[in-house]
Parts: C-alpha cells; sequence; structure tokens
C-alpha cells in the first residue's frame, strides 16, 4: 500500500475527493468544506489544474492541441508541485483540515490511459504526500454523462479523451476514455485505500456519510488555538505533533 | 542511431522508436562554458559537408519557453516545480522535435541535455532516483561531449559575456551573499556532479579551458566518425 508516498508528520489533515467528472465529487467536497468550516475547523482548499505558474500553458496547450501523454502528465504534475509546496504543505505544517479536490490519484488514472507507464508516473509523484482520508465516488458512466451534458451543450477535447481518437463522437470518446478511468480507479481502491461512495445515491446521504467518516478521522486531531500554533523546527524550538 | 534507438530508462510506451537514421550529439558543459559558440560553429562545419542540422537548445520548446521565461524572472520556483518544467519542455521537444528529425536524418546537436537537469537537482539535494526516473525515456545520445572548465577560467568568461545571472548563480540555495560567490559555490558544485556523471554515463571529455578553435578541433574529431559511419572521415 502507498508505495510511493509517505505518510506525513504534520499536525493538519488531508482529506481527498476522487471520482471521474460527473461523480459529484465537488459537490460533496464543498459539502464537507462548510460543515468543517461551521464546525470552527480552520480548513483549506485546493482544486486540481489551478496554480498559476502553468495555468497560461496549460490553457493553451490544450486550446491548440498540442500536448503529449507525456507533456500533459508533466504540466500536471509541475502544477500538483506548485499547489503542493503553497496550497497544501504549509497549512498542513499549520494544522489545517486541507480539503484537495482532485490529487496524484487523478494522474495515476489520466495519465495512464492516455498511454504513460503506470509505475513512470507513480514514480513522478513520489515528492507527494500520503492523505489522511481518500474518498473515491463511484459513477456508472452513464450518470456521469447525463449530468455534464446536463450542465452543457459540449464536452471538452482533452475531457472527452479526443486526443486519443478512440471515437470520432465526442459522447462516445467520453464513454471509452472515462469507461477506462473508472477501471484505473478501481484498481487503486485497495492499492491507495480509498474509501468507496456510490455516487449515484442521494446527496444528502452521501454527505451524512462522509462526515461520519471524517469525524472518525478527526478523533485525535486537535484544532490549533491561538498562541499554540506548532512551532517550526529550527533554532526557536522543535515541533511537536498535536 | 546504430540498431534500435536506446533510452535511458524505461521507454515511452506509446512512442515507437524502431531505427532512427540521425544522430543525436549532445553538448554538455557548465554555464559560460562557451556551448553555443561551439555549436554555432558545429553547424557550420556539418551544413558545409551537406549534413542536415538541427540545434535543440535546454527550455526552448514551444510549449513551455515562455512559461520558465516568467516563472524565472519571478522567482517563484522551488526545486521541484524548476525541474518538473524542465522536464516537461524536455519531453516536448524530444517527442515533437528531436525524434521526428532524427527519423528524417537530421544530425541533432543539443545544446545541453538531460545530464543538465541531473547535475542540477543533485546539487539541490535531491533524491537521484527521481530524476532519473523522470527523464527514463530520454534517448541515450550517440555521443555525449562534455566542455570541461574550472573555475578559475569560468569566471573570467561569464564576466566578459555580461556577468552572472541569478538563476545560473544558484541564488535560490543562498549559497553566498553576492552573485560572485553564490556563482563561485554553485558552479563548483555544478562542475562535481558533471566529473561524477562523466564515468557514469561515459562523456566525451573536451578540455574547455583552452581557446575556441583548439575546442573545437577537440569536438570535430570526436564527432566525425560518428556522423559519417563508415565513409572516410573527412576533417576541417
Amino acid at each position: 500500500m502507498y508505495p510511493f508516498m509517505e505518510q506525513h508528520p504534520y499536525p493538519g489533515r488531508l482529506i481527498i475527493v476522487e471520482g471521474i467528472d460527473g461523480s459529484g465529487k465537488s459537490t460533496q467536497a464543498m459539502l464537507v468544506r462548510k460543515w468543517l468550516e461551521a464546525e470552527g475547523y480552520p480548513v483549506r482548499f485546493t482544486e486540481w489544474n489551478s496554480s498559476s505558474l502553468v495555468k497560461e500553458t496549460t490553457k493553451l496547450a490544450k486550446k491548440k492541441k498540442f500536448l503529449t501523454p507525456t507533456t500533459f502528465s508533466l504540466l500536471h504534475a509541475t502544477d500538483f508541485a506548485d499547489r503542493l509546496y503553497h496550497q497544501i504543505l504549509p497549512p498542513l505544517k499549520g494544522g489545517a483540515i486541507v480539503v484537495a479536490d482532485r490529487y496524484a490519484f487523478t494522474a495515476f488514472a489520466r495519465d495512464v490511459v492516455r498511454g504513460v507507464d503506470p509505475d513512470w508516473v507513480r514514480k513522478l509523484y513520489a515528492f507527494t504526500v500520503r492523505p489522511d482520508l481518500v474518498f473515491y465516488f463511484k459513477v456508472p458512466i452513464e450518470i456521469s454523462i447525463e449530468r455534464i451534458l446536463n450542465g452543457r451543450s459540449k464536452l471538452k477535447y482533452y475531457e472527452a479523451g479526443m486526443d486519443l481518437g478512440l471515437a470520432t463522437d465526442e459522447v462516445e470518446s467520453f464513454r471509452i476514455f472515462q469507461s477506462r478511468i473508472l477501471r484505473e480507479y478501481d484498481r487503486m481502491i485497495e492499492e491507495f485505500d480509498f474509501t468507496v461512495f456510490d455516487a449515484s445515491s442521494e446527496i444528502d446521504e452521501q454527505q451524512t456519510a462522509m462526515r461520519e467518516r471524517v469525524s472518525k478521522m478527526l478523533v485525535n486531531y486537535r484544532a490549533p488555538k491561538r498562541g499554540t500554533w506548532p512551532v517550526p523546527p529550527g533554532p526557536l524550538g522543535s515541533r511537536s505533533r498535536t | 542511431m546504430a540498431g534500435s534507438a536506446r533510452t535511458l530508462g524505461k521507454p515511452l510506451p506509446y512512442l515507437k522508436l524502431g531505427r532512427l537514421k540521425g544522430k543525436l550529439i549532445a553538448i554538455e558543459g557548465t554555464d559560460g562554458v562557451g556551448r553555443s559558440t561551439q555549436i554555432a560553429l558545429l553547424q557550420q562545419w556539418l551544413e558545409v559537408q551537406g549534413f542536415p542540422v538541427m540545434v535543440t537548445g535546454w527550455t526552448r520548446s514551444n510549449l513551455m519557453s515562455r512559461s520558465i521565461d516568467a516563472a524565472k524572472s519571478g522567482h517563484a520556483l522551488n526545486r521541484l516545480t524548476f525541474s518538473l518544467l524542465y522536464a516537461t519542455d524536455f519531453a516536448d521537444r524530444l517527442e515533437n522535435n528531436i525524434v521526428p528529425a532524427l527519423r528524417a536524418g537530421f544530425v541533432v546537436l543539443a545544446d545541453r541535455y538531460v545530464y543538465t537537469a541531473m547535475a542540477r537537482d543533485a546539487v539541490r539535494g535531491a533524491d537521484p532516483t527521481w530524476i532519473r526516473n523522470v527523464l527514463g525515456f530520454a534517448l541515450v545520445p550517440d555521443l555525449v561531449c562534455y566542455l570541461d572548465i574550472d573555475l578559475e577560467h569560468l569566471n573570467p568568461r561569464v564576466l566578459a559575456a555580461g556577468g552572472m545571472n541569478y538563476w545560473e548563480s544558484g541564488m535560490d540555495l543562498r549559497l553566498g551573499e553576492d552573485l560572485f560567490d553564490s556563482f563561485s559555490r554553485y558552479q563548483t558544485a555544478m562542475l562535481h556532479e558533471f566529473e561524477t556523471m562523466s564515468k557514469e554515463f561515459g562523456f566525451t571529455v573536451i578540455d574547455a579551458r583552452r581557446d575556441i578553435d583548439a575546442v573545437q578541433a577537440d569536438l570535430r574529431e570526436a564527432i566525425g566518425p560518428i556522423v559519417t559511419k563508415k565513409k572516410t572521415v573527412r576533417t576541417a
């Protein structure tokens, strides 16, 4: 389990939501954040592919469609590394609860379907830390398509996996591409100890179950109080786990 | 490339390399050693002999060059993001420029190669196996010429060429109070890494302390037999 990720020693907690597009994971992440914030916990949120470092490049490259499976994978790893150092590790060290919409597992699923070596991409992300909880929202492909097409008229080129030349029709390409991604996620359930949710059930039921699971994980967690934030390691004193 | 092309580590699963007609020659060496000058002369020499030449430069891919320049100017990088930007740039050039050129039978002159990335990472204290895995898809060049120099000869050249810059001086590592001190320490560490890799990867070491013509003559002597294969080696 977790062959390429080390357990973090920090006082904060890291919670991940994973799943294919249209699985409802972002909605669940938002609801769990609202709840944690209302409970008075310090919460930080970060999402896939959002760092300013490579945003413009990724946007342009996707528009012009000149990414290869490897450059696609490396660009997303760059984005992730940037967010890890700016948005994930600092709050984690400071004792906050970090909720991340997608994590390295998204790369392990998507990039492998695009054609990179599974072992290569896992080692590529060896710098990352192991999350405290990973929620995987498993959804049948037809529901995912329905949810996505409900909100807009067209699927995006890379989202539909059109770069793979699986089908000329975007919906058909999406179906094949996302089915393969589902298979990769399924393989990771055991490898990375995912907590699996049936994402076709009612949103509030899923949320209730999610909150229960998070509460359990937070039993030993203590939010930093004013004046008691851990002192960073160095000449001023050593950090102790709260 | 003789026979099937080889890669440093695992090849890209989806990219069929097969037999590449061209030759890949990497010119390595630290900042300011004179790589670009030597490469320009090599290109001229090869083209006069009728060989098609493509020069590929570090961080100069269509995909990444602007991103890297912007990131460097803001200094908002850490070791990891820097390495990954370089790796992305390299992958783009490999798949879109280097491999197609080699297929078409070009002599590809690489101004720096993945060894630069490995040296940079090692100097910054990274786990060497990580970058070797990430860049494992890189083709093994037909020849790696390493332009070897010492600090004593390097400093005056860099100063004469316009001075030291932030990244070439490893200022992100805070090795010294000013650029000169930092440059000296950083480049000493880089030279040490190149020396170690020279044995690991079998570089052809060329003494770059000498003048341009002497270095060029040695480069031609090393490259000549590789590009001309069985034909008679023509010297300049």
